[in-house]
Formats: C-alpha cells, structure tokens, sequence
C-alpha cells in the first residue's frame, strides 16, 4: 500500500546495511506481535521508527539489541547473526552498540559516574586517571558533569535519562538504539537530546535507530523514517515524503488525526451485542 | 466409571504438569548456581572479570549484622521454649537435667541453622527477589546484558557469596544464643548449676553435630540466595509481578529449606 514511498531510496545511504532484518516474527503465545519484519539500517543513517502504542515497536527494539529472540527470521548486525553466534561473539558485538533506554535504566545501586565508569572499566583496560577523565567527558555531553557523584535516585527523569544517553555512549559505540528518547521530558531537554542525536550522527557517524511516537522530534532528526501497524511496515521513506505521503495510514499518524484507517476502540465484537450479550 | 477415569486422567496430567514443572525450576537453580560458582571461580582466573567483593560486603552485612537482633531473639526465645517443653516431659521422670543435651544436640544439628533460614527466607530471600525484580522491571537488568556486563556476574555472584561466607557465622552464634536460651531455663527455673549444663552440654555434643549444622546452614544460604535471585529475573509485569516474585521466593525457599533438611537429616542419621 506504500510501495511509492518504498520505491525511493534512502537519502543518506552511504554503506553497506549494518542491521539487517530478515523475516522476522514474534509471537507470545499465539498472539502475534511482529509479523514478517524486513529492515534494513544503513551505516551512519539516523532511521525512526514510528508507530502507535501497541505497535510491536517496542518488541521490535528488543529484538534488535538481542533480547528477545524472534520466532522466525534473522536479525543480523555487523553481519552476524545475533541469535547464532556464541555467547564471547555477543558480548564483542554488545560494545560495539550502545542504547538509551526509555526511563534511562541507570545501575542504581552506583552513583551517576560509576555508571558510565563501569562499562569502561569492565571493557577496556585503562588506568583510573582516564577513566575519569572520559566520564567527566561523557557526562560534559549531556550537561550533568556536576553530578557525578550523586545517586540515580537523587536526579529527576530526565537527568536520568540524560545520564542514560552518557552512559550509552561511554563505550564510543557504532550504532545508538533510542527507546522513545523523547518520552516524559520537558520540551528543552527532549530538544537537547535530539540535537545531540543529530551531532553523533552528523559529526561522529554514529548509526542511530530511534524509536517514537513523538511526530515533532521525528521529523526534526530522521533520515528514514518506517512506520509499523499491527506487526507489520506499513510505509517507509524519507521525512519529506512522510509529510507529503496519501497513505491514509501514515497520515492519519503523522496528523494525530482522531478519526482514520486506525481505530482507536480495539474491540472485535460489536458494541451493542457485547452490551446485551 | 467414565466420570472416573476422567478424573483419574486429569490428576494424573496435573500431576505431570507440575512434576516437570518442578524438575525445570530445579534444574534453572542449578544452572544458576553452577554458572554462578564459575564466575567465582574459573571466571575471575581467565581474566573475564573479578568477583565483586565490594559489592558482597553490603550484602554481608545485611544478612549478619542487621539480621542479628532478629536471629537472637529468635533464637533465644526457641532455645527457652524448647527446654521448657522437654522440662515438661522430663520432669515426670525426674531427668530434667537432660534439658541441657537435648537442647545442645537439638539446636547444633538442627534448630540454630534451620532457624536461621527461615529468619533469612524474609531477611535476604525476599529482599533479593524484591531488588532483582525491580531491576527487571526498570530494565537494569536488560542494561547490564546489553553492556556485556553478565548479570549473574553483577547481581547473583556477591549475593550467593555473601550468603557463603556469612550464613555459617551466623548460624554458629546463632546455635550459641538458642543454647544460651535453654540454659537461661536450666539455671533460672530448674535451679541447675551453670558448669553442670555447660558439662553436660559439651558432653553430649560432638564435632560431627557442630559440622553437619554448619553444611546445612551453608546449603539453606545458597538455596535462599539462588531461589531469591532466580524469582527476580523471572519477574514479568511491574509491581505486581515484584509483589508476587517475593511471596514466591518465601514460599519456595521455606520448602526448599525444608525438604533439602529432610533430606540431609536423614543421610547424615545414616551416614555419619
């Protein structure tokens, strides 16, 4: 139903597909999530990927970082096999991706520096003096460098969140997974992580996969965008032909349009007969 | 007769269903352990990564000094109750001094550990499920894995440790206060001599008793530490599933506690 908008190739391609999605599935006990999933992500590229809340968006991250392993297809970062390759293999590709996560999931029982300390201590062998230096630096990115020594419990949500994307990106990471980077921040600090999102890209090359349902901030940092519906990619293509694009589906979304192709009641039966049944 | 067999058949599968149920959690606490005691021992010598003593230290003190009140007056009031009930017994025929071997034999191969553990099923077990729960609830747990930091590495290893090291201590001076209770008994309401209960205390106990207690309490740790750990990572959903991962861990590890204490009664009984 997109097929113009999937004709048209991707504006910033410049390499080979480092994730690459082949058929994938999900399912939890016969309820299917993700229903034949193909994606590509290109090196250096900034792709979003948008969808309503029972998307399968969130599963489809999951899958992407190695948490949950499809019921079928493949999913192929750096060219391995993620759910093949042994246990050292995994934890080699692990370092080489960082990922915010959407309530930041910062070690609670360490302070904010030691957050970000411990993944480079535990993966590099630099000396103390260096590690404290590049945490420093991290933390600098995000404006939170005064708060290294407090507590995650101390800092407010989006301080976590902001110490989230410094840890993220303490291990100088090749590709950057967002969990709804924008979600539950103010609109200053979602702008500050959105332009920081565009400088790793822009300036570092970092590969960015951005998963929202924020249509301002998608638009402002992607290059690709998909949009899923029901298990499914229902439409890709760039920014500019999301806002032009006559798919009902994806206009409906990107308009927040109440009434369209998506329902907003989920029910199978009809109203009157559950009523009176 | 149909009616019957129906019903014979449907025990018959629940029983099934809740026997493999039973082998599979077995079997995962096993694993956890065994991947658990690499990480403490050939992990750290392969250069993967050192055990996280600093880490341990907390849990140490949470099960041994901020858990003593409650094992001492656990302990205390069991070791009163317990001489008090065979003074009860003894007294018609007039051994009440047995009070003092029964209670020393009784809480050195027995109550000081079992005891314990069942204080540490709320202490320790509960609050680890608790804190690993929460962690997968808040996705920690999934951001250690991704960061190539394994999570029984982090989260299991200084806590099983913890309980290694500390569960033994604990139930040593814990046996020592249950003693300390019967002798209370002893001295204050039977007008006992306070050498002749320690004498006949240290008479009725052997090195054997004193060693068996300690292999039980060494294994109640380890199976309330491992059962605590694995509820948390089986956590789904959010606060309620943490609410349940709790009870869970109680209840399991108090069977657990039990069965493993049928078991090893028995075999030390004919074994040692």
């Amino acid at each position: 139903m997109s097929a113009e908008l999937e004709s048209r190739p991707a504006r910033r391609r410049t390499g080979d597909a480092i994730i690459d999605m082949e058929g994938v599935h999900v399912a939890y006990d016969r309820r299917t999530i993700l229903n034949g999933i193909d994606l590509k992500v290109y090196q250096g590229e900034t792709l979003v990927i948008l969808g309503g809340s029972g998307s399968g968006k969130s599963t489809l991250l999951r899958v992407l970082i190695g948490a949950l392993e499809p019921t079928l297809g493949q999913v192929r970062l750096f060219g391995q096999d993620i759910y093949e390759v042994p246990e050292a293999d995994l934890n080699a590709l692990r370092l080489r991706f960082g990922i915010l996560f959407q309530s930041g999931a910062l070690y609670n029982s360490m302070p904010v520096g030691e957050n970000i300390a411990i993944l480079i201590r535990e993966h590099l062998k630099l000396g103390d003096d260096i590690i404290r230096i590049m945490v420093k630096m991290k933390l600098e990115l995000v404006g939170l460098r005064d708060f290294e020594f407090l507590m995650p419990s101390q800092l407010s949500g989006g301080m976590k969140k902001r110490v989230g994307l410094a840890r993220a990106l303490a291990l100088d990471p090749e590709i950057i997974f967002y969990d709804e980077p924008g979600a539950g921040l103010d609109p200053i600090t979602a702008g500050v992580i959105d332009k920081l999102i565009m400088d790793l890209s822009r300036k570092l090359g970092v590969t960015s996969v951005v998963v929202t349902h924020e249509m301002e901030s998608a638009f402002r940092i992607a290059d690709r965008m998909v949009m899923l519906y029901e298990g499914r990619i229902v439409a890709q293509g760039t920014p500019e032909e999301f806002r032009r694009t006559a798919n009902p589906l994806v206009k409906q979304f990107v308009n927040g349009e109440p009434d369209g192709p998506i329902p907003l009641r989920r029910s199978k039966v009809d109203y009157e007969e559950d009523l009176l049944a | 007769m149909l009616g019957g067999a129906r019903i014979f058949r449907r025990a018959l599968q629940e029983t099934g269903a809740r026997s493999l149920g039973f082998l599979a959690y077995t079997g995962s606490l096993f694993l956890l352990f065994t991947d658990a005691l690499w990480w403490m021992t050939v992990g750290p010598w392969k250069g993967k990564g050192r055990v996280r003593l600093d880490d341990s230290f907390v849990h140490m003190e949470r099960i041994s000094i901020r858990s003593m009140g409650i094992v001492a007056l656990v302990l205390f009031f069991v070791g009163v109750i317990l001489a008090l009930q065979m003074a009860y017994v003894l007294r018609t025929l007039g051994v009440t001094d047995y009070i003092a071997n029964i209670t020393g034999v009784a809480m050195t191969r027995e109550m000081g550990p079992l005891l314990v553990a069942m204080v540490m099923t709320g202490f320790m077990g509960a609050a680890i499920a608790a804190e690993i729960g929460t962690m997968v609830v808040s996705e920690e747990v999934l951001a250690l894995e991704t960061a190539a930091l394994p999570p029984v590495r982090f989260l299991v290893v200084p806590r099983v440790l913890a309980t290694m090291i500390v569960m033994p201590c604990v139930s040593l001076i814990a046996t020592y206060i249950g003693i300390l209770g019967g002798l209370a008994v002893g001295y204050f309401l039977l007008g006992m001599e306070f050498e002749k209960y320690v004498r006949r205390t240290l008479e009725s106990l052997t090195y054997k008793d004193v060693f068996t207690g300690l292999i039980k309490a060494e294994a109640f740790g380890i199976l309330i530490a491992l059962i605590g750990c694995l509820e948390g990572f089986q956590v789904t959903g959010g606060a309620e599933g943490v609410g349940r991962a709790t009870t869970n861990a109680v209840v399991r590890s108090v069977v657990a506690v039990i069965v493993f204490d049928l078991v090893s009664t028995a075999f030390f009984y004919y074994f040692l």
